[in-house]
């Protein structure tokens, strides 16, 4: 019970039930199969772009371009799936690799000259945002094929409604769950995902145990890279229309959302769980208010309170560990 | 040879002279006319204010996400006042009493999101990035919630000379910009607050132990960064003759980059008012200069971002050059 309390996820959690209360108390419909499904269909591709925030956080460094490389990746993908066909597979394969070569770009800047992440992925951002525009001329993509249409409407498992209307477990959900999955295997059970929360920690020491600190910058910006190209495809599914402006200007709230989670930006701590459980929540806030029907713009009053309450809640109690320690060491 | 910071400031007034070379040479005459100078002389001032609040914080080791939505809500405060009160009817001496007001309310509005970020910061010990990321977003939301997302528009004369102005030639934003510079500059360089602000950015702890106080430091110095989102917003309501909750948001990330081509370190300690003065100048010919040969907008986004990572690339290299010979 007290290892729990210590931990930033059961508030986060709490504060998630808490609302969830409210909320119903409110609308019932919010407390239904159909509302979660739909959350959890819409919401993938935030939560997918946090769990490569996640890595880059863990791994002490930061990113701001993946935005620009979630649209890059959409851009490519879209081009070369309307004009020369192809199916789910192939539209994920041209994303992914578009994103991993623009990541390891990233990585090689960052590592071979010294420049700090934060610096690096700004920069980059306005290159890849500015050159996809100027190159796209601005232009809005439609038309997709029709298996590209069909797929986003596709369900794992499908329910009906008493009006009649089907709805269920949507299969862009299920690659939310599987990239899941496979983040939390890679962070837990092997040595690279280790080696990402040691390099986090201290760079010098992980070195010093021999773990090699630019293969796995390479890998965490490559990943980030991977799962923006995802993403930017689930994107063009949701919205079947690709704009350049669609995505950029995003980065700060998936930053948020990993935030709330529970991750610092000094590297070396942040779990799933609590990623997961930050993009939840807002979620939940977002969903809440269209549901309570409070004026959409209030959203951000809400956001911001909470960061701001959730980020100062820890520093609280980073302090009251940091006092607990020095007592100790004073005995 | 050279010391760090004397290298890092001669590159950047290379790479000055390098691009006014090359904008002259593609441009030809217009790119050197008075029309254009001028137009230059106003667009600059924005993004130089809101550089100057954001590098005071980077000097601490810092990071203000927030000058964006501080100065946009200040924006709506100002011009609130200003369309609510002044009508037609006003009498001059009562305008300019209001317009002066309405200016000080926005301000005064700048002073207490500067407080606040300060008292998040220093006093409950978040770390900047968090903490303005929270302010940013709930002052955003404050300023949405205030205009339900619309544009406060139509500002009297006195407000719309300090933007389009023109004093002896030379444009009234620029004059203010370089009264901020000038400001700024005196305030890092002479003063006690200037020097405990790059100490604490090289090592709080050690700055701590040397008598002086953090916090109050901390508080001061995002005090006056958000002062001068502050002052960045009324030259920007004053342009655009409207104030809104949205107005200028790519410019967070610019700011930024502005600052650390400035030679402004992000891991604090380092930094200086006049590198910074030639980085924004070297941003300004860039893009008046593909502005005038039509080219995107975007293009010169990427080409500043290019700009960054190829003056870092050489500040690592000479420095590591140094380092070699030194060991040598």
């Amino acid at each position: 019970m007290k290892k729990w309390l210590r931990r930033h996820e059961t508030y986060v959690f709490l504060v998630i039930v808490l609302f969830s209360i409210i909320i119903t108390s409110q609308n019932a419909s919010f407390l239904t199969l159909e509302n979660l499904f739909d959350l959890l269909k819409s919401y993938s591709f935030l939560g997918i772009l946090a769990i490569g925030v996640l890595f880059v956080l863990i791994s002490g460094g930061i990113d701001i371009s993946f935005t620009a490389v979630a649209t890059v990746a959409m851009y490519v993908m879209a081009i070369a799936t309307i004009q020369y066909g192809g199916n789910m597979l192939t539209a994920f394969l041209i994303a992914c690799s578009v994103g991993v070569a623009l990541g390891l770009i990233n990585a090689v800047i960052i590592y071979v000259f010294n420049i700090h992440s934060i610096i690096t992925t700004i920069a980059t951002l306005n290159i890849f945002y500015g050159v996809l525009t100027v190159l796209s001329g601005g232009k809005w993509i439609y038309g997709f094929p029709t298996w590209f249409r069909e797929f986003a409407d596709r369900r794992v498992l499908t329910l009906t409604n008493e009006a009649g209307v089907q709805y269920g477990l949507s299969t862009i959900t299920l690659i939310w769950l599987a990239i899941l999955i496979m983040a939390w295997v890679i962070l837990r059970y092997t040595t690279l995902g280790r080696g990402l929360y040691a390099m986090g920690g201290n760079p010098d020491s992980a070195a010093r145990v021999g773990f090699n600190i630019f293969r796995l910058q390479m890998f965490v910006y490559a990943f980030m890279g991977f799962l923006a190209g995802i993403a930017g495809v689930i994107q063009a599914l949701l919205v079947q229309t690709v704009a350049p402006n669609s995505i950029v200007g995003k980065e700060l709230d998936v930053l948020a959302a990993v935030v709330l989670g529970g991750a610092s930006l000094f590297g070396g701590t942040g779990t799933l769980l609590g990623t997961m459980l930050g993009v939840a929540l807002i979620a939940v806030m977002s969903n809440g208010l269209t549901m309570m029907r409070v004026p959409s713009f209030w959203y951000n009053v809400f956001i911001g309170l909470i960061i701001i309450i959730s980020v100062s809640a820890s520093a609280y109690r980073r302090r009251q560990r940091e006092r607990r320690m020095i007592a100790v060491e004073a005995e | 040879m050279f010391s760090r910071e004397y290298s890092e400031s001669l590159t950047l007034g290379l790479v000055m002279v390098g691009v006014l070379l090359l904008m002259w040479l593609l441009n030809g005459s217009q790119f050197v006319t008075i029309g254009n100078l001028q137009s230059m002389a106003f667009q600059l001032p924005e993004l130089g204010i809101l550089s100057l609040a954001m590098m005071i914080t980077m000097l601490t080791a810092g990071i203000n996400l927030s000058i964006i939505a501080s100065a946009n809500l200040c924006g709506i405060v100002t011009a609130l006042i200003l369309t609510r009160y002044v009508t037609p009817e006003t009498a001059g001496a009562e305008t300019m009493a209001l317009v002066v007001l309405a200016i000080a309310a926005g301000l005064l509005t700048s002073v207490i999101i500067g407080l606040l970020n300060g008292a998040l910061i220093a006093i409950v010990d978040v770390s900047p990035i968090l903490a303005t990321l929270g302010t940013m977003t709930l002052l955003n939301g404050v300023a949405i919630v205030v205009t339900k997302g619309y544009v406060i528009s139509g500002l009297p004369e006195p407000v719309r000379f300090i933007g389009n102005g023109v004093v002896l030639g030379i444009p009234t934003p620029m004059i203010i910009f370089i009264v901020c510079a000038a400001v700024m500059a005196l305030l890092l360089n002479r003063t006690r607050l200037g020097v405990n602000i790059y100490m604490i950015g090289s090592n709080p702890t050690a700055c701590y132990f040397a008598g002086v106080n953090n916090a109050a430091v901390l508080m001061k110095t995002y005090l006056i960064s958000g002062l001068y989102a502050g002052i960045a917003a009324i030259i920007m309501i004053s342009r655009f003759n409207s104030a809104k909750a949205d107005y200028g948001e790519s410019y967070l990330l610019l700011t930024v980059l502005a600052s650390v081509l400035g030679g402004t370190s992000a891991a604090g300690g380092f930094g200086k008012v006049s590198d910074l003065v030639i980085a924004l100048i070297i941003l300004q010919l860039v893009s008046s200069g593909l502005n005038l040969l039509q080219i995107s907008n975007f293009l010169t986004l990427a080409i500043w971002g290019i700009i960054l990572i190829s003056v870092m690339v050489v500040n690592h290299v000479t420095q590591q050059y140094r380092e070699r010979r030194v060991t040598a």
